[in-house]
């Protein structure tokens, strides 16, 4: 069986919907991080799979996607310091605890 | 003549200076710097005076001189804002006059407000009051005389409201200031109405004689007077507002809540005499163009005489009776004015409202000064409190006698030669208005010594220390002005100031001045006969006309006139409709839309949660909204 572009992007699809999915009903700030990676990896394989089929004699997806990665790391690093730090203050780091600032 | 502007310069200066940095320095320190620049100054308007009156005479009047002159605002080829220093023979006395008061009262202060709260605030003041009235006196067009004009008031403001601790100043120092703000809204009117129709501000264009000036008005006519006459009787408003005229006096007792010497300067000698400088700047033009209006300036000035004197005659607040002296005073300079022509013997009049403007600044700057280094040692106004003072206060008491005398008008003290002439005009203009003169003349012979024997003689009161002399610094002054009220009589003034600027010999009329000698010494022999030892014919007088007496102790009810028209008229009919007004239709319509904009958020204040999982969703549910909406079309 040949695998075709299509497959690559129900893949995609899925996570991405798994993503906003998680991203709008989790209430711990950790799965919504998750949830987050979820819809970037899903942006990240439409990248390589359109380079890939699409244009196979140029690399731009490629390092598209690696920059994506390399700064989804370092968002993923601050997010979690900054969740950290909320579980320092609030020992909680349920969503729905979150209202200080709305006072 | 460049140096003049110094005269202005170094009062405006010692004032920013004082003011910005007399808390840093010592307050004798910021006293000796106020009282050392207003030396300067005088010197300097002395030596004006001395070149300006040897200058030789073109076609024998002494010219005018405008040696600075610029324009400071332009709007239009005609109509624009000069300031600048005017020079002639009045503005000259004037500098004269305000210089040598003032410095008087710097160095009376140096010992009178020795201690207080606010020493060096008190000189900055007064440095911004003699700048101010100087600028007002040199002003060369109208229009920076209405500048100068509100910069003495509010001068006048800040040194009678200097107790700021107690209510009574202050509220009197609304009141001065309220009243006379009154006053000029007719003084601007009256600008704004002349320079229309004339097309300038400048005083030497308005009294030129040249009549083609005013022929923009003629035929401008409105209730029957022509509307120049109601232009000058607009800027006579104002004049009458400053000098305390009949029925806008009413601030002027008041603001002797002031420091005693502040009285001296501002509500004796220079800034209640504006409105008379004034009148006398404009003279030519009231001659030609409003003689009706000049001669009701005279019956103005007549009534506020009269009406002051009667007051003044049971006052027992010893800066009240002076402070009503001093209206009467006025209201005989403006007398003299109204009954006034133009030239020669026919302008008597004008030449004595200057004389006597001139004499009464020195006297009754004199009377207040002595009064203030009796309150200083009393410590009280009344006069019930004082008596029998003659033994304690040497000096004061003889500067304070001679005061007297030349007030009354009795030879050779200088009241005696400018009063002399006023009633010579008085005469001449109508008999029966010269006996009403003499008659007021006689008034201020009684009240005047009333006083003096209330003071330093009768039965001395009991005082808790001996009263003592004021210090050197407090007499000295008072040894000047008595000198100069001596001396003052004797200066051929017709030489230096007259109606036309022709020299005009001042020859007593010997009828005249005889009846008011006598009526004079009548008035004295019975104020002396009544107070000079216990005597109980005031007392009878008193109750024999008790009401008479009762009114005429509150000033005739005028302060409770006016506070019936504005408390229950004004306040009632005028200001609480508008009151009403303002609270319920203005705020009203503002309080309705606040109120609707508050129930339409507490509405949707639901869709901004902060929980941004929600905005996501509401995110997410639009983009599939417009996705769908592009699939389907």
């Amino acid at each position: 069986m040949e695998i075709t572009m299509e497959y690559y992007l129900v893949i995609s699809t899925i996570m991405f919907f798994a993503g906003i999915y998680g991203f709008i009903t989790r209430r711990n700030l950790l799965a919504v991080l998750i949830s987050i990676e979820l819809i970037l990896n899903s942006v990240d394989i439409n990248f390589v799979a359109f380079n890939r089929f699409l244009y196979p004699d140029q690399m731009e997806g490629f390092f598209f996607t690696l920059f994506a990665i390399g700064i989804s790391a370092c968002e993923t690093a601050v997010a979690i310091a900054i969740i950290i730090n909320i579980y320092r203050n609030i020992r909680n780091i349920q969503v729905k605890n979150l209202n200080k600032l709305k006072d | 003549m460049e140096y003049t502007i110094l005269i202005l310069l170094l009062p405006m200066l010692t004032f920013v200076g004082l003011g910005l940095f007399g808390m840093k320095l010592r307050p004798n320190t910021a006293s000796y710097i106020g009282s050392l620049s207003l030396a300067i100054t005088t010197l300097l308007a002395y030596t004006t005076a001395g070149f300006y009156f040897t200058m030789p005479r073109i076609d024998g009047i002494f010219a005018r001189q405008l040696p600075v002159h610029f324009e400071w605002l332009h709007f239009t080829e005609t109509l624009h804002i000069d300031l600048g220093i005017l020079l002639d023979p009045i503005s000259v006395m004037m500098l004269v006059v305000i210089t040598t008061v003032s410095l008087m009262v710097h160095i009376y202060s140096l010992g009178y407000m020795k201690g207080e709260r606010g020493f060096q605030r008190y000189y900055a003041f007064l440095s911004l009051f003699t700048f101010s009235m100087l600028g007002l006196v040199v002003a060369p067009n109208i229009f920076q005389m209405y500048i100068f004009w509100e910069l003495v008031g509010v001068s006048s403001y800040l040194l009678i409201g200097f107790y700021y601790t107690k209510p009574a100043a202050i509220a009197a120092s609304k009141k001065a200031f309220i009243v006379t703000r009154f006053a000029d809204l007719g003084f601007l009117l009256g600008i704004l109405l002349l320079s229309y129709f004339t097309q300038t501000f400048d005083f030497e264009a308005l009294t030129s004689g040249n009549s083609a000036i005013f022929a923009g008005a003629a035929g401008v006519t409105f209730l029957g007077g022509s509307v120049i006459s109601w232009a000058l009787v607009l800027i006579f408003i104002g004049g009458a507002g400053k000098s305390a005229m009949f029925p806008l006096h009413i601030w002027l007792p008041d603001a002797m809540e002031g420091p005693t010497p502040v009285s001296a300067l501002i509500h004796a000698a220079t800034m209640v005499v504006a409105g008379v400088y004034l009148v006398a700047r404009l003279f030519p033009v009231y001659v030609s163009a409003a003689p009706d209006v000049l001669i009701g300036i005279g019956y103005v000035g007549a009534f506020t005489s009269l009406y002051a004197a009667v007051v003044a005659c049971v006052q027992t607040d010893i800066k009240r009776v002076l402070a009503f002296s001093t209206i009467s005073q006025i209201g005989f300079m403006m007398v003299a004015l109204g009954v006034s022509g133009m030239g020669g013997h026919q302008g008597l009049g004008y030449m004595a409202s200057m004389f006597h403007l001139f004499t009464h600044a020195m006297f009754k700057a004199l009377l207040f000064l002595c009064a203030g280094a009796i309150i200083h040692t009393i410590g009280s106004n009344e006069m019930s409190h004082m008596g029998g003072l003659r033994k304690y206060m040497p000096y004061t008491h003889i500067t304070f006698l001679i005061a007297c005398l030349a007030i009354s008008g009795i030879p050779p003290f200088s009241g005696f030669f400018s009063k002399d002439e006023i009633l010579t005009a008085a005469f001449e203009f109508h008999p029966n208005f010269g006996i009403l003169m003499s008659f007021i003349a006689g008034l201020t012979a009684f009240y005047m010594f009333r006083l003096y024997y209330n003071i330093f003689w009768g039965t001395p009161a009991t005082h808790e220390h001996t009263p003592h002399e004021a210090p050197k610094s407090m007499t000295i002054p008072l040894m000047i002005l008595a000198g100069i009220t001596v001396l003052a009589g004797f200066i051929p003034f017709g030489h230096f100031v007259s109606s036309d600027g022709l020299v005009y010999n001042i020859h007593l009329n010997w009828g005249v001045a005889t009846a008011s000698i006598v009526i004079a010494l009548i008035a004295i022999g019975v104020a002396a006969f009544f107070y000079k030892s216990r005597c109980d014919i005031p007392d009878r007088l008193m109750h024999m006309y008790p009401q008479f007496h009762k009114a005429a102790y509150h000033r005739f009810y005028i302060d409770e006139f006016y506070l019936f028209i504005t408390k229950r008229i004004i306040f009632n009919c005028v200001s609480r409709p508008i009151a009403w007004f303002d609270r319920h239709i203005i705020d009203g319509a503002l309080n309705g839309m606040a109120y609707v904009s508050q129930r339409i958020s507490y509405a949707i204040r639901g869709f901004q949660s902060g929980q941004i999982q929600q905005y996501a969703f509401v995110f997410l549910l639009g983009t599939l909204l417009i996705v769908l909406l592009v699939v389907l079309i």
